[in-house]
């Protein structure tokens, strides 16, 4: 809390004297905002309900619920491998990362270890729905906060990436590739040289954005020192991904965390910014496509020859046993909790969703700051409906 | 071609790790009589259960012994499911099905436990923490005022297994609508599609005719 701008801190002094106003007989013109559940800068339906003295924010609730699918019921009634056609939708723009960490938990359990081939595989698919989902937040971001042109950019390169994705797994958003033991099937002909031309493209279109949007004065004055989030406020609220990030915090799971994927097999930057504001969040992304790209190009060069799937037994029975799994998804820190008692489904799953806990914080960070800076500051947290509602 | 498991090769040999021993000394030392009971998995993870009383001082020790990200905070429930299993038609009669309640790692007593993960930034390093939730009480301290982030979590955990957290600043429905009744994710609670229809994917395991039965198919 040591670390609350003179803006916010104002804000703060704002709000309790706002309050007091109200338990006194002079009522000021308070009034109670309502943005959502339809709205542009929802992604969703997620529903803000805020109280206003004037253009500032006294008190601020998001409502969310709107769209509880009851993934972990259901997956109590699933077979472990039918698990992962659940799944895929929680972020729905980064879907097959969502399977990754519930595949290698149930792996985890059985004892057993994709081939490397598959791992290399998995990790390309992984980084390409990062690069499609994050893409997308880049033009979105222009959109919310007024400028039209960067969302036809991000639409037209991530459509590349969707159609890479489409390639090799035949679905464009809800892949549903991944097995326990390795994947479905190979990379189909042409895939590594088109992917190789892709992500050229992408980087450019990472270029453009940043021409276009992050040295735009207006969007810097709009975002600059809006939603400073401290280092500790972060890690308490279990900020995860770019947003605990921005704050300063050097944590990525993919460079710290030995699990059996490809990331540890290649050389990239975990990028920090240390102003903890909306800019730091956006810019953060930003660079982070960058990495991904590399990382692509990278393990392009080095997929090893050999199967894509371990000899798995036909019905999958999982051994009984508990096991905790997280990766470092395009929204952040996403885990399962897999509980299973030696059937061919789970016994209980535990689905940690990084929005969840990013969104947690919002009651925090919007008290205090004005009206249009809630559109900038629910932008820049960055959240997928299906990742808070599960 | 591939092992199904490496470690069941070399029995012999119990893989060490050194790291997680340590920390785990650490904690239990920290807390003291609080520990009911700890598993350590080599190379994987650590489990430890306390005691109700002592849950929200847990987390308050574990912050300050570097324990500071905040994971999340769930419920579990060990009763086994009335309406079967997975591969079980729920639709068809109940006949013997086993309802002996049967805890995982790090034991338990009762049929509600309260699940929660922290992690020690920058290593990786994360320990799962359980409590018995007694049946006659079903309320646990909150861990809202230690990690704030805990707050939505344990609204979630109420509304969804009706355990309460003791001192928790508002314990709202976030899902489910004020008048519902019951909860939903308890195992005896019915998954009503499921009952009236049959799953579909009872038999999505069966081999198709004219599939070969080779190796390397996962389903």
């Amino acid at each position: 809390m040591t670390m609350l701008g003179d803006r916010q801190q104002l804000a703060y002094i704002a709000s309790q004297a706002a309050d007091a106003r109200v338990n006194v007989e002079l009522e000021t013109e308070g009034m109670t905002l309502n943005i959502g559940p339809q709205h542009p800068a929802t992604h969703g339906t997620l529903r803000i309900i805020a109280r206003l003295d004037g253009e500032q924010v006294v008190w601020a609730e998001p409502s969310a619920g709107y769209m509880h699918r009851g993934y972990e019921k259901l997956t109590e009634v699933r077979t472990f491998p039918q698990v992962t056609a659940l799944v895929n939708r929680i972020d729905w723009l980064g879907s097959f990362a969502n399977e990754v960490p519930f595949i290698l938990a149930a792996e985890k359990l059985m004892g057993v270890e994709a081939p490397s081939r598959a791992q290399h595989i998995r990790t390309i698919l992984f980084e390409l729905s990062r690069i499609a989902n994050v893409s997308l937040f880049l033009g979105d971001l222009g959109v919310q906060l007024g400028a039209i042109t960067p969302v036809f950019f991000a639409f037209r390169d991530r459509e590349y990436v969707l159609n890479l994705i489409e390639g090799a797994t035949g679905g464009r958003f809800h892949p549903n590739f991944d097995r326990i033991g390795g994947l479905k099937d190979d990379l189909p002909a042409g895939f590594i040289d088109e992917t190789r031309v892709v992500m050229k493209k992408l980087r450019t279109f990472c270029d453009q954005i940043e021409d276009l949007l992050f040295g735009n004065e207006i969007f810097q004055s709009r975002t600059r020192g809006i939603g400073v989030i401290p280092k500790d406020v972060a890690l308490s609220y279990g900020l995860s991904g770019a947003n605990l990030r921005a704050s300063g915090v050097d944590w990525d799971l993919r460079r710290d965390q030995d699990i059996p994927m490809a990331w540890n097999k290649t050389d990239f930057k975990v990028i920090t910014h240390p102003d903890g504001d909306s800019f730091a969040r956006c810019w953060v992304r930003l660079q982070e496509v960058r990495e991904s790209t590399k990382i692509v190009d990278q393990l392009l060069d080095t997929i090893p020859a050999g199967p894509v799937m371990a000899k798995v037994p036909k019905i999958i029975k999982v051994p009984e046993g508990e096991a905790w799994v997280s990766t470092e998804n395009p929204l952040g820190e996403m885990g399962y909790y897999v509980v299973s008692q030696g059937d061919q489904g789970p016994f209980r799953v535990k689905i940690r969703s990084a929005s969840f806990n990013n969104i947690s914080i919002v009651p925090w960070l919007l008290k205090g700051v004005y009206v249009p800076d809630i559109i900038t500051i629910l932008a820049s947290l960055y959240f997928i409906l299906g990742d808070i509602d599960r | 071609m591939f092992p199904l498991s490496s470690t069941t090769d070399t029995p012999t040999e119990a893989p060490r790790d050194t790291v997680r021993e340590a920390e785990l000394a650490r904690i239990l030392e920290a807390l003291g009589a609080g520990v009911v009971d700890s598993l350590l998995k080599p190379n994987d993870d650590m489990w430890i259960r306390v005691t109700a009383e002592t849950w929200r001082v847990t987390a308050e020790k574990l912050k300050a012994l570097g324990y500071t990200y905040f994971g999340y905070v769930s419920a579990i429930d060990w009763l086994p499911s009335p309406f079967g299993k997975s591969e079980d038609d729920a639709s068809g009669p109940s006949g013997e099905r086993d309802s002996t309640i049967k805890q995982g790692y790090a034991g338990g007593d009762t049929r509600f436990q309260v699940i929660a993960r922290l992690v020690q930034p920058f290593t990786t390093i994360g320990i799962n923490i359980k409590v018995d939730v007694a049946d006659e009480v079903m309320a646990v301290d909150s861990w809202s005022s230690v990690f704030a982030g805990a707050n939505w979590h344990e609204r979630e955990a109420h509304e969804m297994f009706g355990i309460g957290f003791n001192g928790h600043p508002d314990l709202r429905n976030m899902y489910l609508p004020t008048d519902f009744e019951g909860h939903p994710m308890r195992k005896d609670f019915p998954l009503l599609a499921r009952i009236v229809k049959p799953w579909p994917g009872i038999v999505d395991v069966e081999p198709l005719p004219g599939d070969d039965e080779e190796e390397g198919e996962a389903s």
